[in-house]
């Protein structure tokens, strides 16, 4: 018997929600219906797509006729939006990164879990073939004693010094720091969990009046290894975003970017017999899974079919929920702090906040 | 019409390589001079490859201007635009955000400017005017050229097939058609899925470009279901990413590709006039020569790429 459709609701028609949308909508265990407080959009899809569209998120809750939500909101509505959907006993996928004060973030791990609730945050380098497969080989042992990690990140996104949405401002959860870096150390989480302690952490703008262009500290992990982050997203050398992780271990050196994975063992080891000693490259054409539906990458599509597939057999604690996206919460706290602390000179600009019209433009949306 | 076999495609000249980030940044290093785009389209055209599908890049601009200085050596050399270069419109967004985007892309001096500035429901009103805008924005670079068939590039055919907005693409269609007197080409990755929302909007035997390839690599529905639509479907297919980004011998990709029905025509990219010679020698052989250099296929967007000595097909058109 085929599974029972999942009632969606995608909240937010960004650049992420209406990619979102897309996908959700092409899939064939999906009915979408849509929420934005901004007519711009939502009406072009009301009137093309024909697909329910709402302009109040609590009308839209309150509507009963919902199994979850997709928040694709900007950062700062996150919390009090996915708050209001598990208190109606919605499953909730929430676009990264996830809140902005990690307590918030443990919090609502907390309740979706006691909840039964499926809960997923949008980190989608974790649905990359070839991050996937450096997961793999990192937990292989393969590569003996990790000693060092370079985690980085480098694009093209601010390049002159005007242009100002909630990406570009800090207090609404924009910045390299949160938009850019939440990937790579996201990733580290994933491969390594939760860091002892930051040091050196440098959040520095380029361009922007308001907030970090790059971003760069040294993460230590228990048991000595460190890694290095080095992110800057004001670096038009790049055509788009370019994630990459390299890996320093006894037994080799890993690395993967999106397009390939590149593992030198200096032995061959049982633990991954696929591998030779020497040089071994997998390139994305043989580590990714098709996908049903594509648009812009594999890793999109995988994660909102993940998610559906959660929800529809109640696959509660899995690697993409809450809990594993409060880690990365956490450890951008520790960025934060670290860089609060004056041990570390920062050019970053003090963060003022100032009154923003994203929750009047959401009307009831966020309050 | 008839669409040319063999079309030129142009992620080798912007740094886009889907193997490997390595070797997409050779390749921009290389090409960063338009002067050396310009040698290997030369080379193209000498060796019978006429037609440059190319996306609407701003260094396309200066290849325009080229062509247009010279009209004689570029008599016979046609363009199939594809539309948007999708980056500079994502990164407006996050710039900007999606009105402030789309406010950014209008013509300064137009109406529709001052009127997405004051709407509140634009999109309802006049998404038609708005595309119109959008697609004679990107067009004006080949003001004068000859562009037979003009693209919706993939992220945004993608975007607006998940989005189930199939009306939009009867828009695109019917403005190309009235305004440039050309085809609407669609690139895909989800081959099937677009031919049915096509056809569902009355676009009939559609020119559709998308990855077809022996070991089905971003072949979205599957495999089976492309070949199948190819077997019995109504349209122009034109293959591109027919090596899988070098997954697939040269040979063995042609040879796979000749055995289908309905392959209007291969996009492939190149950087010698060597690759671009041994590329075509091997589609000549399994197709068949061609009467004239006009072909007798269709067209679009792939690409063929050699690194020593051997062929690495590059994959696809355009992707963010």
């Amino acid at each position: 018997m085929e599974a029972k459709k999942v009632r969606l609701a995608l909240v937010g028609l960004g650049k992420m929600g209406i990619s979102h949308f897309s996908i959700a909508n092409a899939h064939p265990a999906t009915e979408v219906v849509v929420c934005d407080a901004a007519d711009f959009l939502l009406d072009g899809i009301k009137k093309y797509s024909k697909r329910p569209a709402f302009r109040d998120y609590d009308e839209m809750l309150a509507s009963g006729e919902l199994d979850a939500v997709l928040i694709a909101t900007p950062s700062r509505l996150h919390a009090p939006m996915v708050r209001k959907a598990l208190a109606r006993g919605l499953h909730v996928f929430c676009e990264k990164p996830f809140c902005l004060d990690w307590r918030d973030s443990e919090a609502l791990a907390k309740a979706a879990s006691d909840k039964r609730l499926v809960s997923q945050v949008g980190y989608h380098y974790r649905f990359v073939g070839a991050f996937q497969e450096m997961k793999r080989i990192v937990a292989s042992g393969a590569l003996g004693t990790i000693t060092h990690v370079l985690a980085e990140a480098y694009g093209p996104v601010v390049l002159r010094p005007k242009g100002s949405t909630w990406r570009t401002n800090r207090t609404e959860g924009g910045g390299c720091l949160y938009d850019y870096a939440a990937h790579p150390i996201n990733l580290l989480n994933w491969y390594f969990g939760q860091p002892e302690s930051v040091s050196g952490a440098i959040l520095s703008p380029i361009f922007s009046a308001d907030t970090d262009d790059e971003v760069y500290a040294t993460l230590h992990w228990p048991g000595g290894m460190s890694a290095h982050l080095s992110v800057n997203w004001s670096d038009d050398s790049y055509r788009k975003m370019s994630t990459r992780i390299t890996m320093t271990g006894t037994n080799g050196r890993l690395y993967a970017d999106r397009q390939e994975c590149q593992l030198y063992l200096r032995a061959t080891s049982e633990a991954l017999p696929d591998y030779a000693k020497g040089w071994n490259v997998r390139y994305t054409t043989e580590l990714t899974k098709p996908v049903r539906f594509y648009l812009r990458g594999e890793e999109y599509s995988a994660q909102i079919d993940e998610f559906v597939g959660a929800v529809q057999c109640g696959r509660t604690a899995t690697q993409y929920d809450f809990a594993s996206a409060a880690v990365t919460d956490k450890t951008i706290a520790m960025l934060l702090a670290d860089r609060d602390s004056g041990t570390t000179r920062s050019r970053a600009a003090p963060v003022t906040v100032e009154k923003r019209s994203w929750f009047g433009r959401f009307g009831g949306m966020g309050r | 019409m008839t669409l040319d076999r063999l079309l030129f495609g142009d992620n080798q000249f912007f740094g886009i390589n889907h193997m490997s980030e390595e070797k997409a940044r050779t390749q921009a290093m290389r090409f960063q001079d338009t002067a050396e785009i310009i040698r290997v389209l030369d080379a193209a055209l000498d060796e019978g490859v006429r037609t440059f599908m190319c996306t609407t890049h701003d260094r396309i601009a200066e290849v325009c201007d080229h062509m247009r200085a010279n009209p004689a050596r570029y008599a016979d050399f046609r363009f199939y635009p594809c539309m948007p270069y999708a980056h500079k419109y994502a990164n407006a967004v996050t710039e900007h955000g999606m009105l402030g985007a789309a406010l950014h892309f209008m013509p300064d001096d137009g109406l529709f400017k001052t009127a997405l500035r004051g709407a509140s429901s634009l999109a309802t009103k006049d998404a038609e005017g708005i595309l119109k805008i959008l697609v004679d924005m990107e067009m004006k670079m080949f003001k004068g050229l000859n562009t037979p068939v003009i693209f919706l590039q993939n992220v945004v055919v993608d975007l607006i097939l998940g989005m189930g907005m199939d009306e939009i693409f009867a828009l695109f269609a019917d403005h190309v058609r009235k305004r440039y007197d050309a085809e609407p080409g669609f690139v895909t990755m989800n081959m099937p899925r677009l031919y049915d929302a096509l056809t569902h909007v009355g676009i009939e035997n559609p020119i559709i470009c998308a990855n077809i390839n022996k070991i089905g690599f971003r072949t979205c529905g599957g495999l089976d279901a492309y070949t199948e639509l190819l077997r019995t479907g109504r349209l122009r297919a034109i293959a591109m990413s027919v090596f899988a980004s070098g997954a697939i011998p040269p040979r063995e990709a042609i040879e796979w590709l000749a055995n289908l029905p309905n392959i209007d025509a291969i996009v492939f990219g190149a950087s010698s006039r060597q690759n671009i010679r041994s590329t075509k020698v091997l589609i000549d052989e399994f197709f068949g020569r061609p009467a004239s250099s006009s072909g007798g296929m269709n067209t679009s967007k792939g690409r063929i790429e050699a690194y020593n000595g051997g062929l690495l097909g590059l994959a696809t058109v355009e992707r963010t």
